[in-house]
């Protein structure tokens, strides 16, 4: 911490919660989710070029409940990073700063992630009642 | 007003060393890669995800996507690097335990994306 005690802005105990700010934060959260989610790319890849017993072990870790819940998170969180990397392009562009569009875009983001992850899981669910 | 620095920062020559946007570019140019290479990730994730070993292999081993997944390695881990040095540089404080992440966050990223890259190479060149 600083060394000396300066006043502080308010912070987040302060505010009242707004979509503003519950995006901003998810960005960051979803974003060290997703860096902390390469460990299993790297583990899945190096189990993929290593043999099939490797990779039944990342098969079998994936298909169990924990796998799984941490698969949907990171699916979630991808799907909303991704969007909301999108509005923050049009940020850097100049777009969306009025309130009302800043507002609407934070909950089509929202919305937008939760339809993707919804798609991409029912993917998965069809495919495996096909096979 | 034509000059905004100091003048002890004149003498020692502590002006702009005209990188000041290079991370704000390379995270933007990393983001965009991303938006693409992301998307094509999940799609081929999808498809190898009730296949079995060998189609699994057969399916990152492909030409297309063998360069795309590499593509995507590098995208992700440097992009990765980028947000969580200003996440550190925001949140953390105490400056040994600031430079001490950073270093680990850049050892980590880089070997992540080394060892990812050298499986697709593996899986790609058939060994």
């Amino acid at each position: 911490m600083p060394a000396t005690a300066r006043p502080l802005s308010p912070h987040l105990s302060i505010y009242r919660w707004q979509i503003q700010m519950v995006t901003s934060i998810l960005h960051r959260a979803t974003g060290i989710a997703l860096a902390a989610g390469t460990i299993l790319l790297v583990v899945a890849l190096l189990a993929l070029a290593s043999g099939p017993e490797a990779y039944a072990k990342v098969q079998a870790f994936c298909a169990s409940w924990i796998g799984l819940l941490l698969l949907f998170g990171w699916t979630w969180s991808l799907a909303y990073h991704l969007l909301n990397g999108i509005r923050h392009l049009l940020q850097d562009a100049g777009l969306g700063y009025l309130p009302a569009q800043f507002v609407r875009n934070g909950w089509l983001v929202v919305a937008g992630s939760l339809v993707l992850t919804a798609l991409v899981w029912v993917c998965v669910f069809a495919q495996r009642g096909g096979a | 007003m034509s000059n905004l620095r100091t003048p002890l920062k004149n003498a020692l020559g502590l002006g702009s060393a005209k990188q000041g946007a290079h991370h704000f570019i390379v995270q933007r140019l990393t983001a965009v890669a991303l938006l693409f290479l992301s998307l094509w990730f999940v799609w081929t994730v999808l498809g190898a995800l009730h296949g079995d070993y060998a189609a699994a292999r057969a399916l990152v081993a492909q030409p297309f996507n063998a360069v795309l997944m590499l593509a995507f390695i590098v995208a992700v881990f440097w992009h990765a690097q980028l947000g969580l040095q200003v996440v550190v540089e925001d949140y953390v404080h105490t400056r040994w335990l600031e430079v001490a992440l950073q270093i680990a966050i850049k050892f980590l990223c880089f070997l992540g994306g080394a060892a990812s890259a050298l499986a697709v190479i593996r899986i790609a060149l058939g060994r």
